[in-house]
């Protein structure tokens, strides 16, 4: 069968099972636009209204579902704007595959019309990227960039594809040989060795604790991780992306780690003696000061990525492997325990924050942003999807939506991009359908990338946008409040008239600014099935707590305050 | 990334793709991460498809490895390994370029020349070229004994190395090219490449 590059790149998508894409089209790509047509009722274009929001929908199809997010530009201004959501996917492990124009070969290095080096641009943002010079060679170069994306430590992949390599036509058959590639090993189980290792640390410790990451749903160990905590009953700390790893109403789950974590859990992990860290990297935000982090703990490091280990703390015994695989060698040689001393005393430190917690005390005449987001919880049943965006309101849903599910807090962790949560709540909804999605969004992020609500809109995606507005740059406030003496330089906003906003895109809306219209307002938007908004006006100067500043002791953590010291 | 703590040099020799823009990921992987490279060389090998690299760094096992593991990680970076941890052999070529305009910088570039692995490649009334083949050491020791004749001019290739004995570090893997290649020609046939 004769065909052309722009044909077969959407031969090598079917193949690869991808269902829909995100795009945005333009010159050098308008071959494969062209082509699509003819795919239209197996694979759905999606028309976004800026590519950085492709990117960012791609992103959350791929955390969504755990397959590849595909996104689609043109070359230059195009390519560059998927540059933000290569960043983003690139920190925290998100397999896209992004395939975009380029200008003619010949034009390459001329400076053509919107020519840029996107793979030289990409390179240090990208698992791997490449350049495909010869039309023979897109059909394996493809099958390869999702190999690459999905297995191993997932990432962005990059396919630059100049506009004759579309427009050349040739005999085509699909490479069905496994892609092999002599420089690419992912691994996969511990040597036995290790596995003693780990065994006799485990078995010597008193306080061991469980530090878990965004690695556990992506290799599929939550049942191994809850039966090694289980069996020797160790608690568990989450980082940010590992939310969901474990129900965090387990009784041994103590809550999310690091700069904004339970005080009990940055408390429990100064005084172990035993880290067990699985599927993370021990981020700045997770640590705090290197110097004094668990200085009495021994460490296990578990991680599918080689350079994690000792990368930021050294391990004692460290695995690089599939945790999934790993796990299910260990497990059978690992005796019960127990450490009912230790798991008191995290008990007591559990009950002296929920002490603290803003929920067991009045506010009356005030919305907070804890209560939305513990009421979108309730009234969701603690069973949504949420996307979050960054700042304040991230981390508040982080400490008051409690999840029970692997991949249901979508949020960018490692990179912190404004902008991600609407655009990437969109892709989630395409991927999981028959899921109940909210974006938890901010009042500054969300005006980021809003012109996808166009996109929401064209494709009637029942997508529900939770603003929660403060009229700041709440998290960057914040910080000015404690560091820079309340000078808050450019973090005031005049926001625009969000609903009437949603009422120019025909979404449906609200705006709520008193706790007792918060259930009416949900269950609102629950009714709808399309894209919706509600626009919550909470506190203008609230605070997340607990806070370790950036770069201090874990355990020297600003707490929140007991009702009365407020 | 960390920073380099010892002043013991440590090599690292990698086996990689010769694939256009290779050594550039490799360069800005280096960039990125700030590791610190005292001499990064490149050749290729008796397989046409592979580039060998040797990587001389300024610090301790510790840093070495870190930097292993990220080459690694590159998709185009088929094997590496750290040297130190077993014999080897090592290897810098200069080319010295050197006053040569009176008897008495003549007879001293001879009589430094006889007592190192080096030779005088090109003589002129006024400068003459030395190329010195050695370790990095030996290397150095005779670059300070030549200094004082008046250097005009040097260029060293950086350090090549290999580690001894039958610790054979190759790759039989085929060329990924070949596989490709392999891939269209199946076109006629049933599609399949081996
Ligand atoms: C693209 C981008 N620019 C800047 C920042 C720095 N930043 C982090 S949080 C934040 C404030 C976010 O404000 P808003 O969206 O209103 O959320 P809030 O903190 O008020 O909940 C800023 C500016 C960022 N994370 N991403
Ligand atoms: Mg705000």
């Amino acid at each position: 069968m004769k065909l052309k590059g722009s044909e077969i790149i959407m031969e090598c998508l079917l193949r690869e099972g991808v269902d829909v894409m995100f795009g945005y089209p333009g010159g050098a790509i308008l071959p494969t636009y062209d082509a699509m047509a003819k795919y239209d009722d197996r694979i759905h274009h999606v028309l976004v209204r800026h590519e950085q929001g492709a990117s960012h929908m791609a992103d959350g199809y791929a955390r969504a579902t755990g397959k590849v997010g595909v996104c689609i530009a043109t070359s230059g201004p195009g390519a560059t704007n998927l540059v933000t959501g290569l960043a983003t996917a690139m920190m925290d492990s998100s397999a896209i595959v992004a395939i975009t124009g380029q200008v003619p070969i010949p034009a390459i290095g001329s400076d053509a019309f919107q020519e840029t080096d996107v793979t030289g641009v990409t390179l240090p943002i990208t698992k791997h990227n490449y350049l495909v010079t010869d039309v023979n060679e897109l059909a394996y170069t493809i099958k390869e960039a999702f190999y690459i994306a999905r297995t191993g430590r997932p990432g962005p992949v990059l396919v630059d594809v100049p506009k004759d390599v579309q427009n050349a036509e040739i005999e085509f058959v699909y490479p069905d040989a496994d892609v092999m590639l002599p420089g690419y090993h992912p691994p996969s189980e511990a040597r036995s060795h290790e596995i003693d290792g780990a065994l006799r640390l485990i078995n010597e410790a008193e306080r061991p604790i469980i530090l878990a990451g965004h690695g556990i749903t992506m290799s599929g160990a939550m049942n191994e991780v809850r039966e090694l905590a289980e069996r020797a009953q160790i608690p568990v700390a989450l980082t940010l992306l590992g939310k969901g790893a474990l129900p965090e109403e387990h009784p041994l789950v103590i809550g999310m780690m690091g700069m904004h974590g339970e005080a009990s859990a940055n408390l429990a992990i100064q005084e172990a003696d035993l880290l067990i860290a699985l599927g993370m990297r021990f981020d700045d935000r997770v640590t705090g000061n290197l110097k004094t982090y668990a200085r009495n703990a021994r460490k296990i490091h578990i991680d599918i990525d080689r350079s994690e280990i000792n990368k930021n703390v050294k391990a004692d015994v460290g695995i690089a492997g599939d945790l999934k695989a790993v796990l299910t060698q260990l497990l059978p040689k690992l005796p019960q325990k127990s450490h009912p001393d230790w798991i008191r005393r995290i008990r007591d430190w559990l009950e002296d924050s929920s002490e603290r917690d803003i929920l067991n005390y009045e506010t009356p005449g005030k919305l907070m942003t804890a209560q939305v987001i513990n009421d979108i919880w309730r009234l969701t049943g603690g069973n949504a999807i949420t996307v979050t965006d960054v700042g304040q309101h991230q981390m508040l849903e982080a400490q008051y939506y409690p999840h029970q599910r692997p991949a249901t807090l979508l949020t960018s962790g490692g990179l912190g991009t404004m902008g991600f949560g609407f655009p990437a709540a969109i892709g989630a909804k395409f991927g999981q359908p028959d899921e109940e999605i909210w974006a938890i969004v901010g009042d500054g992020g969300f005006q980021m990338t809003l012109c996808e609500m166009a996109t929401a809109r064209q494709e009637n995606i029942n997508v529900n946008i939770a603003i929660i507005n403060n009229h700041f740059l709440g998290m960057v406030r914040q910080w000015q409040e404690l560091f820079f003496e309340k000078r808050y330089q450019a973090t005031p906003m005049v926001n625009p008239d969000f609903c009437k906003l949603a009422d120019a895109y025909d979404i449906p809306n609200r705006r709520v600014s008193r706790r007792d219209e918060v259930e009416k307002a949900v269950d609102f938007a629950r009714g709808i099935d399309g894209p919706t908004l509600i626009e919550f006006v909470v506190e203008k100067e609230e605070m997340v707590y607990p806070m370790v500043p950036a770069g201090a002791d874990l355990h020297d953590m600003k707490r929140r305050p007991k009702p009365g010291e407020a | 990334m960390a920073e380099a703590s010892s002043e013991n040099k440590m090599t690292v020799v990698a086996l990689v793709e010769n694939e256009p823009g290779v050594l550039n990921r490799i360069a800005s992987m280096f960039r990125r991460r700030a590791f610190n490279i005292d001499s990064l060389t490149v050749g290729r090998t008796h397989r046409p498809h592979i580039s060998r690299m040797t990587i001389r760094v300024v610090a301790g096992p510790e840093y070495a490895m870190k930097i292993a593991a990220n080459l690694q990680k590159l998709v185009n970076v088929i094997d590496v390994r750290v040297l130190d941890n077993e014999p080897h052999i090592e290897r810098d070529l200069a080319l010295i370029k050197v006053r040569n305009d009176d008897a008495d910088s003549r007879n001293t570039i001879t009589e430094i020349c006889d007592r190192y692995p080096a030779r005088i490649v090109d003589v002129g009334p006024e400068v003459a070229i030395i190329e010195m083949v050695g370790t990095e050491a030996i290397l150095e020791a005779f670059i300070e004994e030549v200094k004082p004749t008046g250097i005009v001019e040097m260029i060293r290739t950086g350090v090549v190395s290999m580690g001894r004995g039958t610790r054979i570090h190759d790759t039989t893997l085929i060329n990924r090219r070949k596989l490709i290649e392999a891939a269209s020609r199946a076109r006629q046939g049933n599609g399949r490449i081996v």
